[in-house]
């Protein structure tokens, strides 16, 4: 074992791997943080379909969490790496397959936390703010959503944990991630445990650090007191 | 889908659906699907054993045996089960004896490390699943089960983890379904299952819609069926007022 082909290495694998910055367009979190914002829209906007009062928006927003949730994310990948350069006739780089792909998919897990959230918030606030004459949208808005959302981010944030994880899945299509860079790597050095082993230690990291915030912000006190 | 099939059809894309059974392809479909189950059983049940172990271990009286477990669970959950795939494929073989190395390589060892990666992976995501069923146990059954004269060991393994186990069933179902979706992660390391043959279909035939399809579908129908499966398991081991009503494992 020979830890100094990390050393050597290390910018390339934390500034070009995991941050993004470099001749690649690639890094963990370049992927990682757009999608989990744009997930989190689409994810919110399908949530609140799920829960609308027409069938027409109900059941649709219903066969999308179902169809993504059943389906691996490697095969969603490929949809997008094969289709979509079939639909517009030319091919797309890796950065933008990717990031549609990881929207698409966390939006249907995205989706589920929303309604999970919503149905959080006991009933008596929709009663107490028809009572003070809101319509539904504004309700939405100002009454359940914003209380929603705070019972929402632990949940959240242990999606981010496995968005980050599954950001490794898209070495596959060849964007230069934390794990590809590895490969990268590797293929010159011929160093798989030292590699592989050092960004496992990058990874877990990432997600220790994250889950134990989220359980903090779970147990914190003033936490589903609304 | 539907608007990408027109779309296709509108730029004289020409759909086949015969490569899906014809001959070779629809071979590779089949022993794809077979890969797959197998994949999925033999890391089943090492993730089983491994869960029942680790979540028992970390519920017992004994600090050090729970830290093992902890230290267990946490490492191997917070990393990306494609690191794990790459770690046991490539990081691991070097360290071996020559012998057994060699005896692997010629053996099939993508398949051996998908196991592995796939068991010890999701091994550390149902011990929680296994430990969250011991805890919402009483207390009063294991010091009833001592005062009967048992064990601590005998508690766990004639008492509370059978009980353990059939209070489970929904989010087992749910890791269940996580774990067969994710045996497509090693198609990276080269092991021929479905999601690899899907490629291959695409790759020798160009007809990237229709395999990628057949894939899509042939995944649905097998979380649809699993949890079709499990939804009557869950039925008939239900503990009759223990368990939590309308929890059961949606795909």
């Amino acid at each position: 074992m020979d830890f100094r082909v990390i050393a050597d290495n290390f910018s390339f694998l934390m500034l070009q791997g995991f941050f993004g910055f470099g001749d690649f367009a690639g890094g963990t979190l370049r992927l990682a943080l757009p999608a989990i914002v744009l997930g989190f829209l689409l994810g919110l906007l399908i949530g609140l379909a799920r829960l609308s009062n027409s069938t027409w928006l109900r059941l649709p927003a219903k066969i999308y969490v179902e169809f993504f949730r059943g389906v691996p994310l490697v095969m969603v990948i490929f949809w997008f790496w094969f289709i979509v350069p079939a639909l517009l006739g030319r091919s797309l780089p890796e950065y933008s397959v990717a990031l549609t792909a990881f929207v698409v998919f966390e939006a249907a897990y995205l989706a589920e936390i929303v309604r999970a959230g919503i149905q959080s918030v006991p009933h008596g606030q929709v009663e107490a703010a028809t009572a003070t004459g809101l319509s539904r949208t504004p309700m939405m808005r100002y009454v359940i959503l914003p209380q929603a959302l705070r019972n929402m981010i632990p949940a959240l944030v242990t999606q981010f944990i496995v968005l980050l994880k599954d950001t490794s899945l898209a070495s596959i299509i060849g964007y230069v991630d934390l794990t590809k860079a590895a490969q990268i790597v590797n293929n010159r050095e011929i160093r798989p445990f030292e590699l592989y082993l050092f960004i496992a230690v990058i990874y877990w990291l990432c997600s220790y650090a994250m889950s134990r915030y989220a359980r903090r912000w779970e147990r914190s006190p003033g936490h589903g007191a609304v | 889908m539907p608007l990408a099939y027109c779309l296709l059809r509108k730029m004289t894309y020409q759909f086949d659906w015969s490569v899906l059974w014809s001959g070779q392809t629809g071979t590779w479909l089949l022993q794809g699907v077979l890969i797959t189950l197998e994949l999925s059983g033999l890391g089943w049940l090492v993730a089983i054993a491994l869960g029942v172990v680790s979540g028992a271990l970390r519920t017992v009286p004994v600090a050090p045996l729970r830290c093992l477990a902890a230290a267990y669970v946490e490492f191997f959950r917070n990393v990306p089960l494609l690191v794990w795939m790459f770690f046991w494929y490539f990081g691991m073989p070097p360290l071996l004896p020559t012998g057994l190395r060699e005896w692997l390589l010629d053996h099939g060892a993508e398949f051996w490390a998908g196991v592995c990666a796939l068991g010890v992976y999701h091994g550390a995501r149902f011990s929680e699943v296994i430990r969250a069923g011991i805890r919402s146990i009483p207390k009063t059954q294991l010091e009833a089960a001592l005062s009967t004269g048992l064990t601590v060991t005998q508690a766990y393994r004639l008492i509370l983890i059978p009980i353990a186990l059939r209070l489970i069933v929904p989010p087992a179902t749910n890791e269940t379904l996580n774990l067969l979706k994710n045996s497509s992660v090693a198609l990276t390391i080269g092991v021929a299952e479905l999601t690899f043959q899907t490629r291959q279909i695409e790759a020798y035939t160009a007809k990237a819609f229709e395999a990628l399809a057949a894939g899509t579908v042939i995944y649905l129908a097998l979380c649809l069926a699993i949890a079709a499966v499990m939804a009557r398991v869950e039925r008939r081991v239900a503990i009759p007022g223990m368990i939590a009503q309308g929890q059961s494992g949606e795909v």
